[in-house]
């Protein structure tokens, strides 16, 4: 009995606990100890055995300190039914045999058995946790950097990119003479659709409205010739594509995109932003006609009989999202009319309006 | 003489209810015609909800479409707001339909009435009353007595009508 300390029967963090048997008196030798029923728990490190009246008291052995024990089917607990002890046994062999606390070894190293070392024992716990948080603080950060080691890689290549593209046109400036209108304007486009010499960012103009007045005006420049292309409006979410594979380095959130791009109308851009009323966000020319693309999505609809949202997208090459607009824009000014069966959502022309 | 199917009746469209008002109205307007025109030719006066759906008017097999019991439901709404159509039940399964509302009926019977007055000679029904089922005979003669053009008078073995 005078290898057993007291415990405060917890399990550390590499503990597992294997079985535990109620109904367990403890015998010192031939005498009883002065400890009742309890409980034995086995676990992967120890046994411990806790009073069940009075789980304060609670004591425990390293199972590294049992060098032999064995069965004693008489007298040993006649309330409890010898079946499940022998299996309690069993499974105290295994862990011994196991030995599983000497490759996860815990924090508080196995105390020798003598009652002083307590006060001692329980400053080396502490100091075993501190070390651990330590160890495992160091880890993470370990697998943060690697993580990210690919990443910085990359950054520092688009660094260079755009110090070339920089390097580039700025020899462009000097050379005007030497190189053709054409292809310097050919080249600042592609210079566009790589990489913006001097970004936007929030450390040059700051954050809130007048760094989104900066941004819509530059939006303003790069968006129409994209939009040009595009027949006149684009959806934010192309428009943020663009953007963002332009800007390279800088990103722009998307809460930053729509209130720069609210802010329009305010500064005079020929852009405006819409929404439409299923909550779809565009930014279109000004110039852009709506009349004009009614009729023509009414005399595409006219022609073909009916057509469905993806047809008209493959017909006008459009997205699906913005043809659908278009054609929800018509019926809406009373030109088309659906018809939404199971074979899903076509458009006609209103010949409820045409025809008597 | 078979039923004549309206344009509206091969048009797709037709069968959805459409969003936009001024196009809902219109197409609106040209079911409670279709129906009141086929229960005419048909000279049906009741209609159940069970078999209006499965009727050809609202399921046209050909085209593969159909009118919603929703929409059907619009639709008979329409044909009561403009006094074509009766409820019989609290539930709506069941509806008497006007095709020719009582005040219409009434200007008939007694355009009829007054015709066959200046003839004195046993005169049969015409073949516009052919068919006329006694309750829209009787709310026909009511609207009459409203208008203050005839009286139902009861008497000992049914009842009568006195014209004015």
């Amino acid at each position: 009995m005078d290898r057993f300390t007291w415990s405060n029967g917890l399990l550390e963090m590499n503990e597992t606990l294997v079985i535990q048997q109620r109904g367990v008196k403890l015998y010192d030798g031939e005498d009883k100890a002065k400890l009742d029923v309890g409980i034995a728990l086995l676990s992967t490190h120890q046994l411990i055995w806790r009073d069940l009246k009075n789980h304060e008291c609670c004591i425990a052995i390293p199972l590294s300190q049992i060098i032999y024990f064995e069965e004693q089917a008489a007298g040993i607990g006649k309330r409890t039914p010898p079946l499940s002890l022998g299996y309690f046994f069993r499974r105290l062999t295994e862990e011994l045999s196991q030995k599983r606390w000497e490759s996860t070894p815990m924090s508080q190293p196995i105390p020798t058995a003598t009652n002083s070392q307590t006060g001692r024992t329980r400053a080396v716990g502490i100091v075993g946790i501190e070390r651990k948080i330590e160890e495992r603080r160091k880890e993470t950060e370990k697998n943060i950097s690697e993580a990210f080691e690919d990443l910085s890689k990359l950054m520092v290549k688009a660094k260079e990119m755009v110090e070339l593209s920089r390097s580039i046109a700025n020899k462009i400036k000097d050379k005007q003479g030497d190189i053709t209108e054409d292809e310097t304007i050919r080249f600042k486009s592609y210079l566009l659709s790589m990489g913006i010499a001097n970004p936007v960012t929030r450390e040059t103009h700051g954050s809130g409205t007048h760094y989104h007045l900066q941004l819509a005006k530059q939006l303003g420049d790069i968006l129409l010739a994209p939009l040009e292309e595009r027949g006149g409006m684009m959806a934010l979410t192309e428009v943020y594509c663009l953007v963002n594979r332009a800007r390279g380095m800088e990103l722009l959130s998307p809460e930053d995109l729509v209130n720069a791009c609210k802010m329009f109308e305010s500064l005079k851009q020929p852009l405006r932003l819409r929404i439409f009323d299923s909550g779809v966000m565009v930014v279109q020319l000004q110039s852009h006609s709506e009349e004009e693309m009614i009729s023509s999505a009414l005399d595409n609809v006219t022609d073909k009989g009916s057509l469905t949202a993806e047809e008209f997208a493959k017909l006008l090459g459009l997205s699906v999202l913005l043809s659908k607009e278009r054609l929800l824009l018509a019926e809406k000014m009373g030109h088309l009319c659906r018809d939404d069966s199971v074979e899903g959502l076509r458009f006609y022309p209103n010949l409820f309006n045409s025809q008597a | 003489m078979s039923f004549e199917w309206p344009w509206q009746y091969n048009f797709p469209p037709f069968f959805t209810l459409q969003p936009n008002v001024d196009t809902r109205q219109k197409q609106l307007a040209a079911w409670c015609s279709l129906a009141l025109s086929y229960c005419r030719h048909h000279k049906l006066y009741t209609l159940g909800i069970m078999e209006v759906q499965e009727c050809p008017v609202f399921n046209h097999k050909n085209i593969d479409r159909k009118l919603s019991t929703e929409a059907i439901l619009i639709v008979f709404e329409e044909l009561r707001k403009k006094g074509n159509l009766e409820w019989l039940d609290k539930n709506k399964t069941q509806c008497l339909v006007m095709w020719r509302r009582p005040e219409e009926w009434g200007k008939l019977i007694y355009q009829w009435v007054s015709r066959s007055a200046m003839v004195n000679s046993c005169n049969t029904f015409p073949p516009e009353f052919h068919g006329l089922e006694e309750w829209m005979l009787i709310r026909s003669l009511q609207a009459l007595q409203t208008d203050g053009k005839a009286e139902v008078i009861t008497m000992d073995d049914g009842k009568g009508v006195k014209f004015f």
